[in-house]
């Protein structure tokens, strides 16, 4: 790293560009060795946050949400043919809600108390690079636990078993409505088009939706070199991919073997024979067939160059540097997609370490270090999950399976400068004159912060208007 | 201390509310009369055109649909007729009234440049109004408003954030209702002196303190001189969904309709990315449609008079496959359709030049064929509408010097 910047500044990069932001006695804890404490963390073996414990698993919820959406529909139907007078059910989403209240606070929590928050900036990273979405009612519930079970475990490791998680997880898999294609040739197919001679618009089929977002999204990237062709055919791969229980088509083929809620290959639904993908032939394997493709995928120096780029955009530039995506693109490739290995190599780039390079927070990165910086934790879920609201970004919602975009455009509107003011203003009101802006400063921002802030600190006509205005100062708003 | 919207009701009341706005720094209405209002609604996802606008002249469009099928006029949830050939879906009727007015133009059958199928690639060609993905890094709106420079017309975001389709070099400010409380004048003063060596922020912060003092003015002015002036800002944002959809529509409107108020607009709707259970007549699709009806309503009351002047442009990425897919619901296609509403369009009329339906007639197979280039549309809009020339509309929308703009859109 270049020798002119010195250690503490060296220490304030580190922990707010590749951490969450720095606590009182962060800088001064890591500022022996700034790149040692974060590839430090990305040895450690992996160990499941205190935080997350008592919170119910993806399969729970969605047994859950099956159970809950049976009784309803039971119950509807009951009242339409007079049984029973029409009683008031519990909605779906009371039964979500308070899954994803519990998912978000622990979640923040983590964010905001974890000594490895680079780590933790990896998750939220990669937890974005697969997304799902609670606007989808499905995923209200689901989207929390599929980031523990899918992502958290597998951030440090291959690239290849990661993609496996995701894509076998029942979150992701409703999230695309993967558990209702079917195969047009598959048994259940048949079966149905034996039964009833309909037009061909009734016959079961292909949903592309999963097929097309792995490609595009996941894997290759929209210029990966794919084709309609692909996307169909991969669809067909996929097809019996699905979760245990009522949402899933062909319940009689089961044989009472699925869970609810959890994953199953429904071989009933699978399109059988023989598909090509990108040029590759892969012979019918039942659920293998798609576990190779997905490796293949992994394996594509598309994909490689995808997570490069990405990676280093949100990291680094939003036009990242290409000798850096190169670099980052090699690694992967060398060491057969390790995203450990990757994610240091990031870390090991001088040109990630320059002052003045530095990238617009998000919403959530500013929330978390703003709370970091003045250690205010409110108790109470709500209170706390109800400033991602407002300043435009609640947790998993980006609404589509692209994720939060991560450049300074998509965020640097006018009005969402007015948000994060007025949220400002309304924290250091009621943290009041308790954190000295000036000592804030030296703890959250150290060197970073310029003459001129601080000169702006030290002439504001109270402790809370000091404060608003180190949060809402450009080096603040940066990281 | 007074804060700033205590302030400024102050001086409404004294009558010097244009004279006081126009002294704030970093401060310019438009004044100039006779610039008509533009909106652009984008419905993010790929709205299903054959769905919203259904042809169920087409021979073969009910069997291709199957069970989403809109049914024909007259029937049981019948589409709504406009033409004997192209029908309203049923959740349309306030967008139904507008077409008896003669006051929506719908288009079939349109596209972008973009032939491809990724809805983010799709929104990226459909905002940045070139040949392909990234082709600018500017939205076609902002370099129309960069064409409009010296005539004193603002553009405005309903949002905290800008879309594509607005940003570039000419300043954009964005609004969205706000549950926070408000700011003291001083420390926007603060702020701005904070932000003296930032140009981004800086320029943030001027746009923000302008259209907040006018969404001020305006729900002050509007309905309530002596209520709470953030009242309708307040109750958009403690409510969801559409509630809130609705209302940042309305209030667009009066934004809009303000004698300094910006004269072009965007704001966006999402969820139509309708993969599974799509429904027909009813059922998931119907109640965005619904929704949406009612949004594009509220424009038009918040708008009051000037809805006579106001051309909106409703469009979408793309359209959905024209074969209902194995989940009931239409995966990613091509031709979608777009609205054109207002008092200033020419109206009651279906511009489609109509490929068909048939499986030869689809493009690749699958898709409803693009045959109307969305930019002539958005072309003959900007000349016609606001008055840019055409060889300006070539810096607007670069590659597409053969997309002759549309003429006739809008009444001279």
């Amino acid at each position: 790293m270049p020798p002119s910047i010195e250690p503490l500044t060296r220490a304030a990069i580190a922990a707010n560009r590749f951490g969450f932001g720095a606590r009182p006695g962060d800088l001064a804890a890591i500022v022996g060795d700034p790149r040692g404490w974060l590839l430090q963390q990305l040895r450690k073996p992996y160990q499941a946050p205190r935080e997350l414990e008592g919170l119910a698993s993806s399969r729970e919820i969605l047994a859950t949400y099956l159970q809950v959406r049976q009784e309803r529909a039971e119950e509807k139907q009951r009242a339409e043919q007079g049984l029973a007078a029409a009683t008031v059910v519990e909605p779906l989403r009371a039964a979500l809600v308070p899954h994803y209240v519990a998912q978000a606070d622990a979640r923040t929590r983590i964010a905001l108390t974890s000594p490895d928050a680079f780590r933790e900036r990896l998750v939220h990273f990669w937890a974005n690079h697969f997304a799902v979405s609670i606007d989808k009612p499905i995923c209200l519930g689901t989207a929390g636990a599929f980031e523990n079970e899918a992502i958290r475990p597998y951030v440090c490791g291959r690239f290849a078993d990661l993609l496996l998680a995701v894509e076998r997880h029942p979150a992701m898999i409703t999230y695309l409505d993967n558990q209702r294609s079917v195969g047009p040739n598959s048994a259940l197919a048949q079966r149905a088009a034996r039964r009833r001679q309909g037009p061909q618009s009734l016959r079961l089929g292909l949903n592309e939706n999963l097929a097309r977002e792995i490609l595009e999204l996941h894997t290759l990237g929209v210029d990966g070199g794919y084709t309609q062709a692909d996307v169909t055919s991969f669809a067909a791969v996929l097809t019996g991919w699905s979760i245990g229980g009522g949402e899933g088509r062909d319940r009689a083929g089961e044989n009472g073997q699925s869970t609810p809620g959890a994953f199953v290959f429904r071989e009933g639904l699978h399109e059988p024979g023989g598909k090509t993908i990108l040029g590759r032939r892969y012979a019918e394997s039942g659920i293998d067939q798609g576990e190779a493709v997905l490796r293949d995928l992994a394996a594509h120096p598309a994909t490689a160059r995808h997570v490069a780029t990405k990676l280093a955009r949100h990291f680094v530039a939003d036009d990242p540097p290409a000798d850096l995506v190169d670099r980052l693109t090699r690694i992967y490739q060398a060491y057969d997609g390790d995203l450990g290995q990757v994610s240091a190599a990031l870390v090991a780039w001088d040109g990630a370490w320059l002052k003045d390079a530095r990238k617009y927070k998000q919403p959530h990165e500013f929330i978390y270090s703003t709370l970091r910086a003045l250690t205010v934790l409110p108790r109470e879920p709500k209170v706390l999950l109800a400033s991602f609201e407002a300043l435009g970004q609640r947790h998993w919602s980006p609404g589509s399976p692209a994720g939060w975009p991560d450049r300074q455009a998509d965020w640097d509107g006018a009005d969402a400068l007015m948000k994060r003011i007025e949220w400002s203003v309304a924290l250091a009101g009621r943290v009041g004159d308790a954190s000295p802006a000036l000592a804030a400063a030296d703890a959250s921002l150290g060197p970073l912060a310029g003459e001129h802030t601080r000169s702006a600190l030290a002439n504001a006509d109270s402790g809370s208007q000091a404060l608003t205005l180190l949060l809402m100062s450009p080096e603040f708003q940066r990281r | 201390m007074r804060t700033r919207r205590e302030f400024l009701s102050v001086a409404a009341k004294l009558g010097l509310g244009t004279a006081l706005l126009n002294s704030l720094p970093g401060v310019s209405f438009a004044a100039a009369p006779g610039n008509r209002p533009f909106v652009v609604v984008i419905l993010r996802g790929a709205l299903d055109g054959l769905s919203a606008v259904p042809p169920f002249g087409d021979p073969d469009y009910a069997d291709a649909r199957g069970p989403i099928a809109i049914a024909r006029p007259g029937e049981a949830h019948g589409a709504l007729d406009l033409d004997g050939f192209f029908g309203l879906h049923p959740a349309l009727p306030l967008l139904g009234e507008r077409w008896r007015a003669g006051e929506l133009l719908v288009v079939h059958a349109t596209a972008s440049a973009y032939r491809e199928r990724s809805h983010f690639d799709g929104q990226n060609v459909l905002e940045n109004g070139g040949d392909r993905p990234s082709a600018t890094s500017s939205g076609w709106l902002n370099r129309a408003l960069g064409a409009l420079a010296g005539r004193g017309i603002d553009g405005l975001a309903l949002g905290q954030n800008l879309p594509l389709i607005l940003r570039g070099p000419v300043p954009v400010a964005s609004w969205a209702p706000s549950r926070l409380p408000e700011v003291e004048p001083d420390l926007l003063t603060r702020l701005r002196d904070l932000y003296s060596h930032d140009d981004a922020l800086s320029a943030r912060l001027d746009e923000a303190t302008r259209i907040d003092a006018l969404a001020d003015a305006q729900a002050r002015g509007g309905t309530s001189l002596d209520g709470d002036a953030t009242a309708a800002g307040k109750t958009a944002a403690k409510t969801g969904g559409n509630e809130r959809l609705k209302l940042i529509a309305e209030t667009a409107g009066h934004m809009i309709a303000a004698p300094n108020g910006p004269r072009i607009a965007v704001f966006d709707a999402t969820g139509w990315d309708t993969h599974a259970s799509e429904g027909g007549a009813e059922g998931a699709l119907a109640g965005r449609l619904a929704g949406l009806d009612q949004v594009l309503d509220a424009l038009r009351r918040g708008l009051g008079t000037e809805w006579a002047r106001t051309a909106v442009l409703v469009c979408t990425e793309f359209g959905r496959t024209v074969q209902v897919n194995g989940t009931r619901g239409t995966d990613h296609g091509t031709g979608a359709a777009a609205w054109l509403l207002g008092g200033a369009v020419r109206g009651g009329r279906v511009l489609a030049d109509w490929p068909g339906l048939g499986l030869a007639q689809r493009h690749e197979g699958r898709d409803l064929r693009a045959t109307t280039d969305l930019r002539g549309i958005a072309k003959g809009l900007l000349r016609d509408h606001l008055g840019i020339s055409e060889p300006a509309l070539g810096d607007v929308f670069p590659g597409a010097e053969r997309v002759a703009p549309v003429k006739d859109l809008v009444r001279a």
